[in-house]
């Protein structure tokens, strides 16, 4: 039994996160952040890094990696506020058509995603649990719907599509009836997509044999790459409050040598330190431990988006007024927490599913 | 990341499983602790310590079972035995904190004289730390104790005194130095509570129980040879005792069998026909509450890890008391709540395993917030977290230097 790093996994993380401090400093988060929601530098770094074939198995360009190596980088870029997609493109939709596509659509599709030359963002019409996703209705090569608030749209490529039934399908972001209007979101680094589907021509991954537990795998692991976001985001808001209170210096003294302050600081890692083992056990659960995946992926989401609230709360507080105004850019981090929390289900929403998924009540 | 257990480590546990299945019925009830062992615990004491279940680790030649040092098996011992319901079998000061602290810091002799009888359960110790007037500021304290012809004379006052009215011995924080600042004037002896001049008044608590004394010393004579490290080093050695006793009060094993018991009594209990698992308000509190069980049962995986590396856990290790004990408070809460005025009829009988459902939540209930305020306090444990782990500085210091003298 070992429940940490390898020394592989430590080296990779340092990797990741290195390029992340060279390739986003602030002045580049910021403008980014008044962009249009996509950079192709970016983009083109994490590829190099290998972050795109984590998911794809060995045999189709990939590394063969599991979720908790994609965790670990999900973890570095929330800690970043990299402004990039990654749950999407990068490890939901290998793993839908690693799960729902046939033979051909996986030789096709996953080398092609491995090698960054296409982004796929995954879009839920039902299922994530989010207020007003929308709706979807695949028949055959047409596919019809309105999906709100997809996660990666900027920038993508391709979607995948879900409905509410686990049924997916595969359409180009520019194909025939594909409308897809990017809206900046209350994170600034990454927008949202409204997409519009009007008769369009798509590919069905239809190769699954049970559909919805396919398509809840998919769901899980993204629910875990924002939970191990939050995570990341929140460990930086943290070690930003200890330093600034390190600084601050009012009545004479460092403002961190009051206790109120000392206590507060307390409080975050004391939820936080738990709360990167319960991700950390929830993303490797997805690989090793097929009983508790759920039922743990659920726990982890809910859980980080409520320790996420309080300590990105409380940070903010540690930095006094400055945590209030834009100068210290400390607010990126704030609202991709808060964007974290929302998107693939609330922690009420994931709560009920992890009920579900131990039989406590009806799935 | 890896959390299957090795081909050794899945042995240990169907062995441990087999053995649950055989002696079951020999095992007291679990919880407890609040009064001397009896002759059924002692037994099952016994056979725990024949089969290396109890003291695995400790060397033989102290009463233990002398396997190696592995956490793992140590942590699989105790998940066994709670899984299945049965008692890990003593639970003590003796045992936890001062069996450590000898094999970390007695002599020879202290080892071979003491530990064997402790984990037996022949002997049991209080522990004589905290003071009317040095709580939190425990190295404050000024029971004193003199070198008078080859003996420590005691006096002095403790409180909080756990088990002290049962105890055959205490191990004693006094002041031996009181001419060096406060913390290097501390001494740590051992002393038997038979001891002419030890007075010990039970101290009734919230809960009814007298689990607490206060111990009065007057000209209590202490062999000199009955100190655990020199003179003036108690506070290092008191501070080895702390280590382990935090640990202790942050066990997640105790988190998740409280997590279960609460979920079964939401599934038998209704309200207006309507079981407590199937109303949503209810069923989110016990999930949110899972989730943080979850979290710190993970927890504690990676700090046993961080122990088998060798590695330094830092600031992951020093939370876990603050988190464990307040967690335990949540447990608590939600379980009187579930059982609402039914769970009120309050039936204390002075030792938990002999209590009815009902009053055992509502003594946790309450006991939980003794165990948040004991072994340094919640706020005491943020500002260690916050000052050793996060390495934000002290409060500043009076200007004078404070000696606390006789």
């Amino acid at each position: 039994m070992e429940f940490g790093l390898s020394e592989e996994q430590r080296l990779f993380d340092e990797a990741v996160r290195g390029f992340l401090a060279d390739r986003v400093p602030m002045e580049e988060r910021r403008r980014l952040a008044e962009g249009e929601g996509f950079d192709a530098g970016l983009w083109d770094g994490l590829v190099e890094l290998g972050l795109t074939g984590m998911l794809v198995p060995e045999r189709f360009g990939g590394s063969g990696l599991g979720v908790f190596d994609a965790a670990l980088a999900a973890e570095a870029l929330g800690a970043a506020a990299a402004p990039v997609p990654f749950a999407g493109p990068a490890v939901m939709a290998p793993l839908a058509i690693l799960a729902a596509g046939d033979a051909g659509q996986q030789a096709r599709w996953l080398p092609r995603i491995a090698s960054g030359e296409v982004r796929v963002a995954v879009a839920f019409a039902g299922l994530s649990g989010t207020a007003g996703a929308g709706t979807v209705r695949i028949a055959d090569a047409s596919i019809d719907g309105e999906l709100r608030g997809v996660m990666d749209a900027a920038g993508a490529t391709h979607l995948i599509v879900m409905a509410g039934d686990g049924g997916m399908a595969l359409v180009a972001a520019d194909a025939a009836g594909v409308a897809v209007e990017v809206r900046r979101s209350l994170d600034r680094t990454r927008a949202l997509g409204h997409v519009t589907l009007t008769g369009a021509a798509g590919e069905p991954l239809a190769a699954a044999n049970d559909p919805l537990a396919a398509a809840r795998r998919v769901l899980d692991a993204g629910r875990i790459m924002l939970a191990a976001d939050t995570l990341g985001a929140c460990q930086h808001m943290v070690d930003e409050a200890v330093a600034y209170a390190l600084q601050r210096v009012q009545f004479g003294r460092v403002i961190a040598s009051f206790q109120g302050v000392k206590h507060t600081c307390a409080d975050m890692v004391t939820m936080l330190e738990p709360a990167r083992s319960l991700v950390w056990y929830a993303a490797y659960a997805q690989d090793a431990v097929p009983d508790e995946a759920r039922m743990a992926a659920c726990h982890a989401k809910a859980h980080l988006g409520e320790v996420g609230r309080d300590v990105s709360r409380h940070a903010t507080e540690v930095h006094g007024g400055m945590g209030f105004t834009d100068l210290l850019g400390l607010h990126y981090w704030f609202k991709r927490v808060a964007f974290d929390r929302q998107l693939l289900g609330s922690p009420e929403r994931c709560r009920e599913e992890a009920a579900a998924a131990q039989g406590w009540i009806a799935a | 990341m890896q959390l299957d257990y090795s081909e050794k480590h899945r042995a240990l546990q169907s062995e441990i499983r087999a053995f649950i299945a055989a002696h079951r019925d020999k095992s007291p009830k679990p919880g407890g602790g609040r009064r001397r062992p009896d002759r059924r615990m002692l037994e099952w004491q016994a056979l725990l310590l024949e089969h290396g279940y109890f003291g695995r680790t400790i060397p033989k030649k102290y009463g233990g079972y002398g396997a190696p040092p592995d956490v793992l098996e140590t942590a699989i011992i105790a998940e066994e035995f709670s899984r299945a319901g049965v008692s890990p079998g003593i639970m003590n000061q003796g045992i936890s904190m001062l069996v450590p602290t000898l094999l970390e810091v007695g002599t020879e002799e202290q080892r071979e004289r003491w530990i064997g009888p402790t984990i037996r359960g022949e002997v049991i110790w209080c522990q004589g730390y905290s003071e009317p007037g040095s709580g939190s500021d425990l190295a404050s304290l000024r029971t004193r104790a003199e070198l008078v012809d080859g003996h420590f004379v005691v006096n002095g006052q403790k409180i909080w005194t756990s088990s002290a009215h049962f105890s055959d011995m205490m191990f004693l924080l006094c002041r031996t130095e009181p001419d060096k600042p406060k913390h290097e004037g501390i001494s740590y002896l051992l002393l038997s509570m038979q001891t002419p001049g030890i007075e010990v008044r039970p101290l009734r608590t919230m809960t009814e129980q007298a689990t607490f004394n206060e111990v009065f010393f007057t000209d209590v004579r202490v062999p000199a040879d009955q100190i655990v490290m020199g003179r003036g080093q108690g506070w290092h050695v008191a501070n080895v005792t702390l280590k382990f006793e935090r640990l202790l009060l942050g066990d997640s094993n105790k988190l998740m069998q409280r997590l279960h018991r609460i979920r079964e009594m939401m599934e038998r209990t209704d309200i207006d026909g309507v079981r407590l698992i199937d109303r949503p308000e209810w069923r989110d509190r016990l999930l949110r509450l899972q989730g943080e069980v979850m979290a710190s049962k993970y927890h504690g995986l990676r700090l046993l890890t961080d122990t088998a590396r060798g590695e330094d856990s830092g600031v992951r290790r020093m939370i876990v008391k603050y988190f464990g004990t307040l967690l335990a408070h949540r447990l608590s809460s939600l379980a009187v709540d579930v059982m609402g005025a039914n769970g009120l009829i309050y039936e204390p009988s002075g030792e938990s395993a002999d209590d009815d459902d009902a009053t055992t939540w509502w003594v946790d209930y309450m006991y939980d917030i003794g165990l948040i305020i004991g072994g340094g306090s919640s706020n005491i444990q943020k500002n260690i977290i916050a000052e050793r782990g996060l390495g934000m500085p002290r409060e500043p210091k009076p200007a004078q230097p404070t000696r606390v003298g006789a």
